[in-house]
């Protein structure tokens, strides 16, 4: 399973170039205090250095702080806030879904109900109420994501264990005596889990996207360097020092798309029928 | 494919079709069809020549696998390319090669001179249009009509295929129809340019045996007032001996066997035929009456279900499956419930194991009654009543080991999973599969193979009753007899009660020693299966016995007796060895 699951990945280029970049990345997380031992906050030159000056590679923004600090440490912000809220939104929305999805009826109908008043409420807003009723610091905002990102995964996971719970399988699991959370965790999740690893996937990306539009609006936890408040703090110096918003909007982009490249890879790797069939 | 040597013990391939060329309508030589790389075997068809003659119905027999549907496609141009093609061969229509035709020629030929219908009637129509538009659609597409001109022939041809009140059936969707109405539409369709050859692939196979015995006979009635030449694919003996003039056994991808109907039936030849044939269920050996003693061990009621469909707010359609459902079974007894899709024969069967709850009536087990219980009050219940499932390929768990599979009903009733592991071994052995199974995942076992597992899973907990719900019905005639061998074998020896679910009255007479007949959610007819066969009381029964395809044949006297199929399925050997 596993050789077979690596080569169908490769077999799709921009997965692997996906993963590399992603590589790149953590590897800028991981030894961020390595590569620039001093914070991210501290002034480090002169304000307004171009890139490639001597003591700035990609320049320096108003207040003098080095900008490629200020992107290796948002790193791990972003992957962090990244991870932990999909992490959550999983557990919200798999659990949910599959409980629906398996007693289906009245139950399922009450928690597609209650879904659905998420899903109407439009994402960002709703993400923006959170962590202002709330003080922004990091805990918050991945609560805060998680809270407006798991209903697409509620869904997903109803479907599945929708279609798995009539499976003959199952059925025999119940007729062998059974309980019902052993039937849900070791018959049907373990069925269901391809499509919800490609989504969540999708979803990191989702999410570090939205940490960094609420640090554009400020909302950001003041205490950590964000690839989104670097953006929000040079805008409004964009026509003098274009690289103080452009160099972390790379980052931002880069890793998005890294993501969305390595989910869509797991998406074919994991879904035999399309991987057989092959793209280029 | 050599001819020359009979002396080797393998016997040639057996061809004796008379060489009367000038009726040949068809003539397929020396056709080859290669699978794509990776495939089990490298050609799909190997060198298989055929012909079909005008007023004729060849019968080209096989397993799943054989290659016969393929012989089909080619023929017709429907193979997926590129993966698969043609590499070698001829297929001449009145002496021009339709494989070497450009893609207009045989455009014009599809569907005007050669037409096909298939397997599934709901999948090759289109659901979005009426059937009238989609008879007209091919007309329109090969023949110069006016409006009017193409409606009178529509007409004409739903009234050929014997459809109802053709001029307002016209107008009705395909999800309106059933599926031997939508068979009919489809052969309407099919005689719709007035083909000479038509190429018929399992068309009955998804159908009832009632409404199979319709289709057949509408095939075999059009054949004879058209003087077609019709291609049958089919993996049935009884269809080939119903409506068969020449037939073809494939096996392989190669054609071993061709002759006229009446000789491969009762003279085969080649050993793979024979082999088929003596698998072929057959209801002349009738087992012994089974002696009712003592109490019973299962009773049902008047039980009832009902199914309601619809949602929260919406109002609720009701589906009957099941009223006044009676039965009853005894300790080491076969009880068959036969009946059509739709006769509420699994519904019953989940009623008892608990899987559906009963709407009302008593479903007695030792006396106590399940309907009445809760779901914890039920659980010590499931020990006794275990269930076969009808499909091998839905009925394992794709991610458990098969050893963790039969030791899962165990486990959850607190034996220790060492102890359940090795028991399961043991049962392993006792399906005739290798104990090494037990580490290996259901992906690598074929569908028989599969069949035995789930055997030994419902064996697992040492059940008093084993509901078989259509266990063998999705697998070849030769895995079929092998599988309905061991279970008979295993209840024998353990003394189980069976309730044994099946459509076909010939799998239920071999196996069962009583049989419930059902019809509407309604048991219309309970007696032993000798009496069922020879002296049917209810006239359904009647008319399901009169369906059985192929009932005027009678097996070979020197096949009958062969209990065993040698080499059928390589599990014979591992488990012999």
């Amino acid at each position: 399973m596993n050789r077979d699951f690596w080569r169908a990945f490769a077999r799709n280029r921009g997965a692997v170039l996906g993963l590399a970049i992603l590589g790149v990345v953590v590897f800028c997380a991981v030894f961020a205090g390595v590569l620039y031992p001093q914070s991210p906050w501290d002034m480090a030159t002169v304000p307004f250095q171009p890139p490639l000056s001597q003591d700035a590679l990609l320049g320096s923004d108003t207040l003098g702080r080095d900008i490629a600090a200020g992107i290796v440490y948002g790193a791990r912000v972003s992957l962090l806030i990244g991870l932990t809220s999909t992490a959550v939104a999983l557990l919200i929305g798999v659990t949910l879904g599959a409980v629906a999805g398996y007693h289906g009826g009245r139950v399922d109908d009450a928690i597609m109900r209650f879904t659905e008043l998420f899903q109407t409420i439009p994402n960002f807003v709703l993400a923006v109420v959170l962590v202002a009723i709330f003080t922004p610091s990091i805990a918050n905002i991945v609560v805060a994501i998680a809270i407006v990102s798991w209903p697409p995964l509620a869904r997903l996971a109803r479907g599945e264990f929708m279609a798995l719970r009539s499976r003959e399988f199952v059925q025999a699991a119940v007729t062998a005596g059974q309980g019902t959370g052993t039937i849900i965790l070791r018959q049907i999740l373990p069925n269901s889990l391809s499509p919800i690893i490609v989504s969540a996937s999708l979803m990191v990306a989702t999410a570090i996207l939205l940490e960094s539009s609420l640090s554009f609006l400020g909302l950001g936890d003041p205490n950590v360097m964000s690839w989104g408040y670097m953006i929000g703090a040079a805008r409004t110096v964009i026509r003098q020092a274009w690289w103080m918003s452009f160099f972390p909007g790379v980052a931002i982009l880069l890793t998005v798309l890294a993501l969305n490249l390595v989910g869509e890879g797991l998406n074919d790797a994991l879904n035999p029928r399309l991987a057989r069939k092959g793209r280029a | 494919m050599g001819t020359g040597q009979t002396g080797s013990g393998v016997p040639p391939d057996v061809h004796d079709v008379p060489p009367d060329v000038h009726d040949v309508l068809l003539d397929v030589r020396d056709l080859t069809v290669a699978l794509p790389e990776g495939a089990e075997r490298p050609n799909a068809v190997e060198n298989v020549s055929l012909q079909i003659r005008k007023n004729e119905i060849l019968c080209v027999v096989g397993e799943s696998g054989s290659g016969k549907s393929m012989t089909a496609h080619a023929i017709m141009g429907l193979l997926p390319r590129p993966h698969v093609k043609v590499v070698g061969g001829q297929a001449l229509y009145r002496g021009r090669d339709i494989l070497a035709m450009r893609e207009a020629e045989q455009r014009a030929l599809r569907g005007g001179r050669l037409a096909m219908i298939f397997q599934e009637p709901m999948t090759a129509l289109n659901p979005l249009m009426t059937v009238g538009d989609q008879i007209e659609e091919s007309l329109k597409a090969h023949a110069v009509m006016d409006r009017a001109a193409r409606r009178a022939r529509v007409v004409e041809l739903l009234a050929a295929v014997g459809l109802p009140d053709p001029q307002h059936l016209r107008r009705s969707y395909p999800f309106r129809l059933s599926g031997g109405q939508r068979q009919r539409v489809m052969i309407a369709m099919a005689l719709a340019l007035e083909p000479d050859i038509l190429i018929a692939d399992e068309p009955t196979t998804a159908l009832d045996v009632t409404t199979q015995k319709q289709i057949l006979n509408l095939v075999a009635k059009i054949q004879a007032e058209r003087e077609m030449g019709v291609m049958f694919i089919t993996h049935d003996f009884g269809v080939v001996a119903e409506i068969a003039t020449t037939v073809a056994v494939m096996q392989h991808g190669r054609c071993v066997e061709v002759g006229p109907a009446e000789r491969v039936l009762n003279r085969p030849r080649h050993p793979y035929t024979r082999e088929l044939i003596a698998a072929v269920p057959h209801y002349i050996e009738h087992r012994d009456d089974f002696v009712r003693k003592g109490e019973a061990l299962l009773k049902t009621e008047k039980v009832s279900k009902v199914f309601r469909l619809g949602g929260f707010f919406r109002k609720g359609r009701t589906l009957v499956a099941g009223e006044d459902i009676s039965i009853e079974i005894h300790a080491g007894e076969t009880l068959g419930i036969v009946g059509e899709s739709g006769s509420g024969k699994s519904t019953l069967g989940r009623c008892i194991i608990g899987l559906l709850k009963a709407d009302g009536g008593r479903i007695l087990f030792q006396g106590r009654d399940l309907v009445t219980l809760s779901r914890r009050q039920f659980r010590p219940v499931r020990k006794d009543i275990q269930m076969i499932f009808q499909d091998p390929y839905a009925s394992l768990n794709p991610r458990h080991k098969i050893g963790d599979i039969i030791a899962q009903g165990p486990v959850a009733f607190g034996e220790g999973k060492a102890r359940a592991l090795e028991r399961a071994r043991e049962l392993l052995r006792l399906v005739g599969l290798p104990e090494a199974a037990a580490d290996r995942y259901p992906h690598e076992f074929s569908g028989g193979q599969r069949q035995r597992i789930s055997i030994a899973r419902a064996l697992a907990l040492d059940p008093k009753l084993i509901i078989a719900d259509e266990p063998v019905s999705a697998l070849d005639v030769s895995v079929q007899r092998q599988v309905l061998d061991l279970l008979d074998d295993i209840r024998r020896r353990l003394g189980l009660a069976m309730l044994f679910i099946t459509h076909d009255l010939r799998i239920a007479a071999q196996v069962c020693d009583t049989i419930a007949v059902m019809q509407k959610g309604r048991v219309v007819e309970m007696n032993t299966a000798r009496e069922v066969f020879q002296n049917p009381q209810h006239p359904y029964t009647r008319t399901l016995l009169e369906a059985i395809p192929g009932k005027g044949w009678e097996i070979p006297e020197d096949l009958r007796t062969r209990r065993v199929v040698p080499g059928a399925e390589s599990l014979g050997q591992e488990a012999g060895a």
